[in-house]
């Protein structure tokens, strides 16, 4: 839980000042990475939908992917510190509702990396869909590739993302659902 | 904050943003949204029903931790309940917004009385078995989810982006209820005659679902899909009793209520003002 909250780019990062070149806002406020899923930052997440800068003021907005997200308080709070320690005192995040988050946000450098960590990414995600009773896509294997793979439970350790198996390298794995 | 530090003290942290989904002094999840709200518009008031639906639903799914039958189930409707108390903190929230009266999601929540909440019966009935709470919650999600996809054109442009955010988890969880549904009730003879026992109890309470709109047909129509692939019958009972045509939405409540909000309530009465 806390990996996510290290605040601040080191000096490396290039703070505003420092090194006599400006960061931008949105550069910054792109680096904060999901507390649920690490391996994204919150522009490949797709949820960052906006930043304006004003001067010293600073707008973000960020979108929910789930109505009860726990990740956000602590997104919203890593923004802010980060844009802070950048050089941004003046820092407001405001939250977005419209239009609602779908998986189909999530940028195609998001979905390469989620695979690289073993993670299966989701498919297109499209309009709300009507029963399916059991009849889905399938999800290939993300170590091994092969489209065998069962699933053993809709929702795993977070509400994104659901447990499969792979029955041809035995390995479990989670795969992130479209919604 | 340093690395070292260890997950408990970063749960009980004071001033820490990063507590997770229980307690009180949240951020308001609808920060920096904004808070007018379109004349002649009863939003509050669909709004706190909404919510208030959500809220009790989120709390009777919740109690099936420890409880259910697979890890992987008690996970599942965990996260049912996640999405729900999600969905019931921004209605509570735009309730308390459009009310004006300087309320909140936590004191909407915590400090009302029995017959000030509005939400359906339905979610208040106490836990039964595991078919009663799949039976529950096909008839719930599939219900809600009608509702919210016609919100999505409401005329509060924050309570459409709810309902809009909304039909993508209640889609989920429908799809949920029917797949157990159907596993239960096209499965043993006991697991049907418990499902199909199930579907008996919550049915009196469809009745009052409809009483303030429409989709009807189109709640049957799904139910009868998903009963027709689980082999069992629809169910053919009594509508449950009202108080002089009075029932939930009118804050007329079943006894279960009562003792529901006495343990959801009860540390922010026994501390007020407390934070955790």
């Amino acid at each position: 839980m806390s990996e996510h909250r290290i605040a601040g780019v080191g000096p490396a990062g290039g703070s505003r000042g420092a090194s006599g070149s400006i960061v931008s806002a949105r550069d910054v406020a792109a680096t904060v990475v999901d507390p649920e899923l690490p391996m994204l930052t919150i522009a490949e997440l797709g949820i960052l939908r906006g930043v304006q800068e004003d001067g010293e003021h600073v707008t973000v907005e960020i979108t929910p992917t789930y109505s009860g997200c726990p990740a956000m308080a602590a997104i919203r709070a890593d923004v802010s510190a980060r844009l802070h320690d950048a050089g941004f005192p003046d820092v407001c995040v405001r939250t977005v509702l419209y239009p609602p988050w779908t998986t189909d946000w999530i940028t195609a450098d998001g979905r390469r990396k989620l695979e690289e960590h073993g993670i299966a990414p989701p498919g297109k995600a499209g309009r709300a869909v009507p029963l399916l009773l059991g009849r889905r896509d399938t999800v290939p294997c993300p170590r091994c590739g092969s489209p065998n793979t069962v699933e053993m439970s809709r929702f795993g350790p977070t509400p994104c993302t659901a447990l499969f198996r792979c029955t041809a390298c035995a390995e479990p794995f989670e795969h992130v659902k479209a919604i | 904050m340093s690395e070292g530090i260890n997950a408990y003290d970063a749960v009980v942290e004071l001033n820490d943003h990063t507590h997770w989904a229980f307690g009180t002094g949240f951020d308001d999840p609808l920060a920096g949204i904004d808070t007018s709200v379109p004349p002649g518009t009863d939003t509050a008031e669909q709004c706190l029903a909404l919510g208030d639906d959500a809220l009790i639903m989120s709390h009777r799914l919740a109690e099936w931790c420890t409880n259910a039958p697979e890890l992987e189930d008690e996970v599942a409707l965990a996260n049912l309940a996640l999405d729900l108390l999600g969905q019931a903190r921004l209605l509570l929230s735009r309730a308390a917004q459009s009310r004006g009266e300087g309320e909140t999601e936590d004191t909407l929540a915590y400090l009302r009385g029995e017959h000030e909440f509005r939400n359906v019966r339905l979610v208040e009935l106490p836990r039964g078995d595991f078919a009663h709470e799949i039976a529950r919650l096909l008839v719930f999600s599939t219900w809600r989810l009608g509702v919210f996809e016609r919100l999505v054109d409401a005329p509060d442009p924050v309570l459409a982006a709810i309902a809009a955010k909304g039909v993508k988890e209640l889609t989920y969880h429908r799809e949920y209820a029917a797949a157990w549904t159907v596993r239960l009730g096209d499965g043993t003879d006991l697991s049907h005659r418990r499902m199909a026992a199930a579907l008996e109890a919550v049915w009196p309470y469809v009745d009052e679902l409809f009483d303030s709109g429409a989709g009807r047909d189109e709640f049957d129509a799904v139910i009868r899909q998903v009963l027709e692939a689980a082999t069992l019958p629809i169910p053919n009972v009594s509508v449950a009793a009202r108080v002089a045509g009075r029932a939930g939405r009118d804050g007329v409540h079943t006894e279960a209520m009562g003792y529901l909000l006495a343990e959801m309530q009860s540390v922010v009465r026994a501390h007020p003002g407390a934070a955790w």
